[in-house]
């Protein structure tokens, strides 16, 4: 069912993706300097679908998804050992520009980031750095209204993206990543700032999002992996042996993650038995 | 249940929270608040009465004539300082045209491209250490660097030496600017695929724009001021300037030269001349802040 590396390591079974994948995501092994974050794991994002991310904390959720984009690659010490898939590219090839990457595959960031401008402009940012030539408003009205911002910013479009609360700011900086239509969207605990009534909002956007795009989506909540992951991995990290590690310990269908879990630590973690 | 609530209420002792004067938390609060406020005022005093005194007496001279006309000689009554104000705003404007751009490149490799090397940390403390520099040096090093070489005193020389004063306050206080960028922000524009190049002129460079203003305000008034670094490098003309390869006029020259002149008539004109001078940094302070003003509202 499960292998184990030439170090005697474990590894998860392989998931074996029901339609067609959009980012072929192999882990190898992913360092920040010395430190080895991430090890042998596996985990497609399927097209179409919310791929959720769950573990405990320091398992290296963000490290994969900042890794889906090459985001890492600002981090001078970060190191990635493996491949990512993209269309027929991998990402991590040689003549890749990052650059282009990450206006394919976005991102939303854990802590609301938006610039120092006003909300009109914040949204547009994508469109104007890809020299969109369409309709900039009704793209941006489009954008904002998706992300469930809209009713909150109607009357302000000119005021400073920073002058919103967190939850709206969050929201904001959904309506920018999503502005562009990028193929594959990250998100990185979207929700954490959000009140319940924005996180269902927020929620359901997923949910709509993911009929022309892929989501991929890090969760601290359950309840939100189970609610919009169609398919969820869960990562775990070993400090048995003293280093602090995160790998894949199981993925599958998110039904099948909370129902029946195949692995004991998953089955510990889900009922919260250890954090 | 009622009971034992009531038996127990009188018991409870709350403290009291009214202010009491005769404590001697109270006493030194207030005693400090006079001493404060006290210094406050008495240091004001200095900045009050220059004021003061510039406005009335420089403003009893300010006309047309003054504003426009050369300077007097010896006894010659009228005349006025117009060379002067343009021979400054020429020499400004030149150190400003090298040391802002200079300075901003120079505060973006402090700042973003490589703030942990060598490089970054020597010229970081170089600009600290020039920023205490007797500004009477910038003028002696660009005599000898361009007034001997030219062999004239010059606008020119003027300018590069204002500049040199210049240069250290912008990148200091752009470097500052920029380092308040949020990484957060910065991650964001990376994100949406902007090149280091975009992140720097999209997000970084509008977001420090006010830090860096302050800066270049804080560069440019100190420079109009100026007059130890102008004496080697600009001299003095009492004409207006035909081309930048000639000695030139500024404002903080002559009102040196005119001060210790024992006519009331140019003493006046120094007067209105120093008048001038903060009405301009001021005029320009004004200016840069609407610049800079954010186009939208906080
Ligand atoms: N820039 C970095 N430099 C060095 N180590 C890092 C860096 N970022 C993360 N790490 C380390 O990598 C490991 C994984 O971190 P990561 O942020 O991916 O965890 P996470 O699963 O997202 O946790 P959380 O749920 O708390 O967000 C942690 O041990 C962390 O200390
Ligand atoms: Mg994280």
């Amino acid at each position: 069912m499960t292998s184990l590396s030439d170090t005697g390591e474990f590894i998860a079974k392989k998931y074996e993706p029901k339609g067609p994948v959009v980012l072929d995501c192999q882990v190898n092994n992913i360092y920040y300097g010395d430190f080895r974050a991430v090890r042998d794991s596996h985990i497609p994002i399927e097209k179409n679908k919310v791929t959720g991310f769950i573990g405990p904390s320091g398992c290296g959720k963000s490290t994969v998804l900042r890794s889906m984009n090459r985001m890492n690659d600002l981090i001078d010490s970060f190191r990635f050992d493996g491949s990512i898939q993209y269309h027929s590219n991998d990402i991590y090839g040689k003549k890749i520009d990052p650059v282009v990457v990450r206006r394919y595959i976005g991102m939303v960031f854990q802590l609301p980031n938006p610039f120092s401008m006003s909300i009109y402009d914040n949204v547009a940012f994508g469109l104007r750095l890809n020299g969109y030539k369409g309709d900039e408003e009704e793209m941006v009205v489009k954008a904002l209204k998706r992300a469930a911002i809209w009713d909150d910013v109607k009357d302000k479009l000119k005021n400073s993206g920073l002058s919103l609360s967190g939850g709206q700011q969050q929201r904001l900086c959904i309506a920018r990543a999503i502005a562009t239509e990028p193929d594959v969207l990250l998100m990185d605990e979207p929700c954490s700032a959000l009140d319940p009534i924005a996180t269902r909002q927020v929620e359901e956007l997923m949910v709509e999002l993911k009929e022309h795009y892929s989501v991929a989506l890090v969760t601290h909540n359950m309840q939100q992996a189970t609610r919009v992951a169609d398919v969820t991995a869960f990562l775990g990290v070993d400090i048995s042996k003293g280093g602090r590690t995160g790998y894949l310990v199981e993925m599958d269908d998110t039904h099948k993650i909370f129902e029946d879990p195949q692995q004991k630590l998953t089955q510990q973690y889900i009922r919260g038995e250890f954090s | 249940m009622s009971e034992i609530i009531q038996s127990s209420a009188p018991v409870i002792q709350y403290p009291s929270l009214e202010k009491n004067s005769l404590d001697i938390r109270e006493f030194k609060n207030i005693f400090l608040t006079i001493m404060v406020w006290g210094i406050a005022i008495m240091a004001s005093i200095p900045l009050f009465s220059v004021i003061s005194m510039l406005i009335i007496e420089g403003g009893a001279r300010i006309d047309f004539a003054a504003l426009t006309e050369i300077p007097p000689a010896g006894f010659e009554m009228g005349g006025g300082f117009g060379n002067a104000i343009i021979g400054t705003l020429v020499m400004v404007g030149i150190a400003s045209l090298i040391s802002i751009p200079f300075g901003i490149m120079a505060a973006l490799h402090l700042a973003i491209l490589d703030p942990n090397s060598k490089v970054a940390t020597v010229s970081r403390f170089l600009a600290k250490v020039l920023t205490g520099f007797p500004s009477i040096l910038a003028g002696i090093f660009v005599y000898g660097v361009i007034v001997i070489t030219t062999g004239t005193y010059s606008a020119w020389a003027g300018g590069v030496a204002l500049a040199v004063l210049m240069l250290p306050t912008v990148t200091l206080a752009a470097e500052e600017a920029m380092k308040q960028v949020p990484q957060r922000m910065k991650d964001a524009a990376f994100g949406m695929g902007c090149t280091r190049t975009q992140v720097i002129m999209k997000v970084v460079l509008p977001t420090g724009l006010p830090g860096i203003l302050t800066g270049v305000i804080l560069a440019v008034a100190g420079a109009a001021g100026e007059s130890a670094p102008l004496l080697f490098t600009a001299l003095f003309s009492n004409y207006y300037m035909a081309e930048l390869a000639e000695p030139t006029a500024s404002l903080s020259i002559l009102i040196y030269n005119f001060s210790g002149m024992p006519f009331d008539n140019q003493i006046e004109l120094a007067w209105s001349a120093s008048l001038v001078l903060v009405v301009l940094v001021l005029l320009f302070n004004i200016l840069a802040r609407l610049v800079g003003r954010s186009k939208f509202k906080e």
